[in-house]
Formats: structure tokens, sequence, C-alpha cells
């Protein structure tokens, strides 16, 4: 289910990654083209499911949540539901902001958002050790995004 | 700090989902009219609530099936400086994120490859080459998911 980008495609894919909020008419002008060309050819990407949407990222520091941590969990993999469990029960903890799984040393991470240490060590104990079939947890805690476009490299 | 009622919480909810909606229809789904939730979305985004919009394309639909998080140590710290390990891999296109975290390691990557030995190219050549750059611990991702936060 590979889609083939031709250039143009790729072009209106690049401009429009970097600035989502380009309109129609500013996009066909960046690359060059009319306007119609650009509504078909978003059309087409967005009925071929290249394109999923756009959503709005949030900055949770400006919304009063200061300590964004990584929390990277070993589950307990003698237990056949370790997995759903787990994610299951994670995904009802209202500070986690992201849920990722893995093939490696790292089974899940979580990414988990407080207002301050003090809170988070209230979540760390009430919601997340608590969170079935951990077998171990590593936190790495957020300094500074240093980069976060997660543009693909067209 | 800016104060949010749960109309705030429910646009940012919807914003989240979906950013590409008109203020009108954003206003429905909330109960609110087309004006007040202009508004309230000028105001979210004037307060830097609203850092950014990101479009959201299928990676994997567009050749790229391999996402990997990699933590990388530093070998010599107090010797490089951050600002330059900063900038050069923050201009590795396939680097889709970079953290600086404290904890077991120094960054936190988040990188993206067509298959594994594109990876392994992206991988070698270009992070293991980087100023500075020591340990590096890798994970394949194999799912993710992203939920809407303490809104609500």
């Amino acid at each position: 289910m590979k889609f083939i980008l031709d250039d143009m495609d790729r072009r209106i894919l690049r401009q429009w990654q970097a600035d989502p909020t380009l309109t129609p008419s500013e996009l066909a002008e960046r690359c060059g083209i009319t306007v119609a060309k650009v509504n078909r050819r978003q059309l087409r990407l967005q009925e071929a499911g290249v394109i999923k949407g756009i959503e709005a990222v949030i900055d949770w520091a400006a919304l009063g949540f200061a300590v964004e941590v990584s929390l990277r969990v070993t589950l307990d993999k003698t237990i056949p539901r370790a997995f759903d469990d787990f994610i299951e029960a994670a995904r009802g903890v209202s500070e986690v902001i992201e849920i990722q799984t893995f093939l490696g040393r790292v089974d899940v991470r979580l990414s988990l958002v407080a207002r301050d240490m003090p809170h988070y060590q209230h979540i760390y104990r009430s919601s997340i050790l608590t969170l079935p079939h951990i077998a171990d947890i590593e936190a790495l805690m957020m300094v500074a995004q240093i980069k976060s476009n997660e543009s693909l490299p067209l | 700090m800016i104060e949010l009622d749960d109309f705030d919480h429910a646009l940012l909810r919807q914003l989240q989902r979906d950013a590409s909606q008109s203020a009108g229809a954003l206003g429905r789904e909330i109960g609110m009219s087309q004006p007040a939730t202009w508004r309230r979305i000028r105001r979210l985004q004037d307060a830097g609530v609203i850092k950014g919009r990101r479009l959201r394309l299928d990676a994997e639909a567009l050749g790229f099936g391999v996402t990997v998080f990699l933590g990388v140590k530093l070998a010599t710290k107090g010797r490089v400086s951050l600002e330059d390990f900063e900038r050069a891999v923050s201009a590795i296109p396939e680097v889709q994120r970079v953290e600086h975290v404290l904890g077991m390691y120094d960054y936190r990557l988040r990188v993206v490859a067509r298959d594994l030995p594109d990876f392994e190219r992206v991988l070698r050549r270009r992070i293991m080459t980087l100023p500075g750059a020591g340990e590096v611990e890798a994970n394949v991702l194999l799912s993710e998911e992203r939920l809407a936060g303490p809104i609500g």
C-alpha cells in the first residue's frame, strides 16, 4: 500500500509540512502551480490516506505543566496479557500524553506531564507504580526540546 | 498563567484531534457561537498554549517503514559543546525529534528511515559521527498513540 509521490506531490508536502497553516493559494504560490492543482493533489493525497490530518500541538508548560518525564517501562512478559493490561490501565492516567511500544530493551514508554516535582512524585506513586505487570521503570527528565517538527525527509 | 474553563478544554481536545476544522464547526462541537469560538482560539494561540500545528502524514504509506528511538550518551562531557552537538543532530533530515534529557542518556532522538538497512546507514554515517556522540541505545517503535492529556 505504498503511495508513489511525484516531484510536485513532494514539493507540496514539503512546503505544507514546514507550515501546516498555509492556505491552498499560499501553497500554490510557493510551489509555482495553480490553486486548482494544489486542491486536486491535496484531495488525492487525502483520499489515499497519505494525509491523515492536521493536529494542534499543545505547549504543556504554557498550561502550567512544567515537568515532562519519559518513563521507560519493562514489563513482566511471563504474563500473557502484560502489554494489553498495562496499556489499557495507562490510558486511564490523565497526565499520560503518549504511549509507545518498542522492540528492544524497552517495552513501553510513557510520556507524562506534571505541574511540578511534588505533583510528579504524587502521580508516580499513586498512578504509575500501581500499573499492572511492571518489571522495571527508568525515568528520563525532559530538559529541553531541541527539535520537534516530526517532518518526514521527503 | 492563562485560566482555562471547560469550553477551552473541549476546544483544545478538538484541535488536538483535527485542527483543520473551521471556527464554526468547532463551535458546533463545543456548543458555542462561531465568533466566540474564534476569539477563544486566538486567545489560546496568543497565550502560547497552542504552539503550532502539525501535518500528520502516513509515514509507512510514504515509504518510511521504520521509526527508531535512540538514547545517546555524550562521550566526553564538558569537552564537547552541547550547542555543536544539537546543531549537528538537528540538521539530519531523518532525525525528527531531539530532546535534551536528564537520566541515563543525555539526548533522546526520534529517527525515521525507509527500512532497517537505511536506518543502519543513518546511524553509522550520520549519528555515530556526530561530535561527542558516545554510547547509543536503539529501540524500534512498534506502535504509538497520543492521548489528550490532562485537559478535561
